[in-house]
């Protein structure tokens, strides 16, 4: 017989009102705090053997942890590192059997540690709860009168408001100082100057292939593709070459002339080839994907989307103005050079930004 | 040979217990000793047996401070492989997709660290992971924080030690994140300079002292590495230790509850139960993260190649803790001011305003509570987040935006994965970002209200016994059990404030009262924060007799 089953009317919670003993106890008008409850002794506390396996329980997270380190010093001398080594370990997949064997191992060593010590405080160190008063973090007044009167006598000792031309100069003595460590934050870099606004692009300048080397003949450039060039002059191993790189690379693509709807814009390519920067007008992440059909080009970034038949203007997305197109046109041997460097400045806007 | 034996363990044991004498002593002599010279007795007095109160809660702050210790052994140690230096090399060792490429030494050294150091990439990837863990920390820390009002008074600047370690954090992250200069970061690198660019007036001449010329120069990664290893950290630390002498010095928070009042706390010692319990913890954060870091990748970098400001990868994405800022990019339309030989990018101008401001609102909301209640008493009790519905309903608008821009920061991955057009994303994240919130306010208000509600039932008509009883005439009723006394007293623990009344308009002489206009904002936030419709009146003990006094009476 189960208590449920020999239940009857008066032992119906109703009817035991004030559940838990007695009836409601009120003061002030609030229920009242009944105060802390009595401490309820774990297994642990009255069965020693209880303790003892517990006691056992966290010597094996020790030991544990023991093993796994020397597991771990095995490891570092067993495997090899490198990125040639690779074994399969249900569920994770591929990994590198030295991280593998270092990474599990150092967690083992680490949590069994912790397992343990936790283990312990929960089972065999008293879990009974104490009382500690709060005091008031505000001085009591007469401390508060005290240290007023200190200051005061300080103060009047210091002659600090009395003589106003030793605090003026002291004042702006203080003030002066940090700007000797301000200036000489100046050499950290160049003035902006106009370094902003020109790009290593020059008339006459060939454009090269970025992949090949090569210079580009304009009938190299097919409709649909995308060519990704940058000037003659610059090779991958010139000292400047990621600054000028951030700022002359150049994407060509082949329009059918019809397509064109920016009339400035065909005239500024070569036969329907069209030279844009590569450098997007937002933040200035490299443009990489682009859309034959529709001639869209758009940046993996933040999906700024330029439109190449029409002058490379923005149609969606966060960049605030077209890419910069470069004027092109062939020399005597039908590859393509550049006319001039760009009329605006590539990249992201600045405040000094003219167009 | 027996007799040397003997004769060994013998001296031993006489060495044992002179030793075990010596031991005693010498504890307590050295202990003096350091007392002669610190005074640490009077310390020890008051923090040995310190008492520090019980709740899951509570730990969400030493996983931050934990992980912040892993990341600062761990980071020691890259810093003794890693090169923080641009200066261009070919590469030549054991990755063979990379040989024979151009590439900085930073990013060089970041691949050996990876593939030539038994156990370097372990160390990176517990340095990542760590990080990453850190920041999530503390947001969730400080959410605690926040729900339960522990940021009232004495601990408002404690909150803003907090803020600032956020802060901090996450820049320090961003920055560790960029020194390996692969394509991925060096992407982030790029956006930071298009984000320094916007600004009026200043922003290329920052960009140009902070670059040490164009982008991206020599400079930014050795600056960088100061910065991340030294600075920041740095500072870090002195917020932290300062950050937890007031944690000791204010004693912790507790939640309502039998015996627990706001001039007491209620819990157990320092020694031994949390040195145990908060030291294993520390353990227990680190195996966690170790053995994460053995199973789970994280930032590959040779699979990114190095950087080059022409090259991108397709899904470039920062760290979690910064897609809030690319959401705020990404969704930001494209506008921009040019006039009289300017450009003003407000496209990437604005997001950079509203980030600083996500944090400023963080950062100033203790004070402006203080403000609206007028409240000058030191709280220890926390709140139940129910119990203060317009506050959890800011909290949780704050998270809803926060939520949104991440969202908004991966467009392209929710494009793929929906399979729904990357305009339409975000087009409803630019919606959502200002309806989200408020609807996230409204939603979460009402829903307090309706635990209120609950509670308020709860105390009046008992809890759910899950009897039936037949009554004499045949209907059925569930038989419904009060509370026990500790109940009724936690769930009526909290106090309800009444809304800052205004003066009369016409004070006791005739004379019309002037009436500050702060004080008349001050007064409706007020009645928001405390109104009828923000909070529901907790039973009274009048209310409790009245509906307990007779039986079956309904």
């Amino acid at each position: 017989m189960t208590s449920q089953d020999n239940m009857s009317e008066e032992h119906l919670p109703e009817a035991a009102h004030g559940h838990g003993g007695g009836p409601v106890v009120t003061k002030d008008g609030h229920f009242a705090d009944p105060g802390l409850p009595a401490h309820e002794p774990r297994r642990t506390d009255i069965d020693e053997k209880a303790a003892r396996r517990a006691e056992r329980q966290v010597a094996m997270w020790f030991l544990l942890s023991m093993l796994a380190t020397v597991a771990f010093i095995a490891s570092y001398v067993i495997f090899k590192p490198g990125p040639t080594h690779h074994v399969y370990v249900w569920p994770i997949g591929n990994v590198a059997p030295l991280n593998f064997a270092l990474g599990t191992t150092l967690g083992v060593s680490l949590f069994a540690i912790g397992a343990g010590a936790v283990h312990w405080a929960r089972t065999l160190m008293s879990d009974e709860e104490h009382i500690a008063e709060r005091h008031p973090i505000e001085a009591t007044p007469a401390v508060r009168e005290q240290v007023f009167a200190d200051f005061r006598q300080g103060a009047k000792e210091s002659g600090f408001g009395r003589r106003k031309l030793i605090r003026n100069t002291m004042i702006g003595a203080m003030a002066m100082v940090p700007l000797s460590a301000v200036v000489l934050f100046r050499d950290l870099g160049p003035l902006p100057e106009q370094k902003l606004d020109t790009t290593g692009w020059k008339a006459g300048m060939l454009l090269k292939n970025i992949n090949t080397g090569e210079p580009i003949k304009a009938s190299d450039v097919q409709v649909g593709s995308l060519t990704f060039a940058m000037p003659q002059d610059l090779s991958e191993d010139d000292e400047d070459f990621q600054v000028r790189i951030a700022k002359d690379a150049l994407m060509l693509v082949r329009l059918q002339p019809g397509d064109i709807k920016d009339k400035k814009s065909a005239t500024w390519g070569y036969q329907g080839v069209l030279a844009f920067s590569k450098i997007c007008t937002h933040v200035g992440c490299p443009i990489s994907l682009y859309e034959q059909q529709t001639h869209h080009v758009l940046c993996p970034c933040h999906q700024s989307t330029f439109d190449l038949s029409d002058g490379a203007r923005v149609i969606f997305g966060p960049a605030g103005h077209a890419l910069p197109q470069l004027q092109i046109g062939v020399d005597n041997t039908g590859n393509l050079q550049a006319l001039g460097d760009f009329t605006v400045p590539v990249g992201p806007g600045f405040w000094e930004r003219s167009e | 040979m027996s007799t040397h034996e003997y004769d060994s363990s013998h001296e031993e044991q006489i060495g044992h217990s002179e030793a075990g004498v010596e031991q005693k002593h010498l504890g307590e002599k050295s202990a003096d000793w350091v007392d002669g010279r610190l005074g640490i007795y009077n310390l020890a007095k008051a923090n040995l047996r310190k008492i520090f109160p019980d709740h899951w809660s509570f730990m969400l702050g030493e996983i931050c401070l934990y992980s912040f210790i892993i990341i600062i052994l761990t980071g020691v140690y890259l810093t003794l492989f890693f090169q923080p230096s641009m200066g261009e090399v070919v590469y030549h060792g054991s990755y063979v997709p990379l040989q024979g490429i151009k590439m900085s030494e930073a990013y060089k050294s970041a691949i050996d660290i990876s593939f030539d150091v038994r156990g370097g990439l372990l160390i990176r990837q517990i340095h990542h992971w760590a990080a990453i863990v850190f920041v999530a920390a503390m947001l969730v820390h400080m959410m605690r924080v926040f729900f339960t009002g522990a940021f009232r008074k004495p601990r408002e600047i404690n909150w803003l030690f907090g803020f600032l370690l956020l802060f901090l954090g996450m820049f320090d992250g961003f920055m560790g994140y960029s020194l390996p200069d692969d394509l991925l970061s060096g992407t982030g690198i790029r956006f930071m300079e298009g984000a320094i660019l916007s600004m009026p007036l200043v922003g290329t001449y920052l960009q140009m002292f902070l670059y040490g010329g164009q982008f991206p120069g020599n400079d930014i990664i050795p600056r960088f590495f100061t910065i991340h290893v030294l600075l920041i950290p740095g500072i870090m630390l002195g917020l932290l230790v300062a950050h937890l002498i007031l944690v000791f010095y204010h004693k912790h928070t507790q939640f309502a509850g039998p015996g627990r009042t706001e001039k007491n706390v209620v819990g157990m010692p320092l020694m031994p139960v949390y040195m145990a319990k908060a030291g294993g913890f520390f353990f227990l954060v680190f195996g966690v993260i170790a053995f994460v870091s053995a199973i789970a990748s994280v930032n590959p970098i040779w699979a990114y190649g190095p950087y080059r400001p022409d090259q991108v990868s397709t899904d470039a994405q920062p760290d979690w803790y910064m897609g809030f800022s690319e959401g705020l990019i990404r969704i930001m339309p494209g506008w921009e001011i040019r006039a009289w030989g300017h450009t003003l990018e407000l496209g990437v101008f604005i997001p950079l305003m509203v980030f600083g401001l996500m944090f400023i609102v963080i950062a100033i909301y203790p004070f402006l509570e203080g403000w609206i209640t007028g409240d000058k008493r030191e709280h220890h009790i926390l709140d139940r987040p129910r119990n203060a519905p317009v506050r959890t309903g800011l909290g949780v608008a704050w998270i809803t935006e926060y939520i949104i821009l991440l969202v908004g920061g991966g467009n392209d991955l929710f494009a793929t994965h929906l399979h729904l057009s990357i305009d339409a994303i975000t087009w409803a994240c630019r919606i959502l970002f200002f309806v989200g919130p408020v609807a996230a306010f409204m939603i979460t208000k009402r829903w307090c209200m309706g635990l209120q509600r609950r509670d308020k039932d709860k105390i009046l008509h008992g809890r759910e016994t899950g009897t039936i009883k037949r009554l004499p005439h045949g209907e059925f009723i569930e038989v419904h059990a009060q509370l026990p006394q500790e109940e009724l007293f936690r769930l009526t623990a909290h106090e309800q404030q009444a809304p800052t009344e205004l003066p009369p308009a016409v004070d006791e002489n005739g004379v019309k009262r002037k009436v500050s206009r702060a004080a008349k904002l001050r007064a409706k936030l007020s009645d928001g924060y405390f109104g009828p419709q923000s909070q529901i009146a907790k039973p009274t003990v009048e209310e409790h007799a009245e509906l307990t006094s007779g039986h079956g009476h309904h």
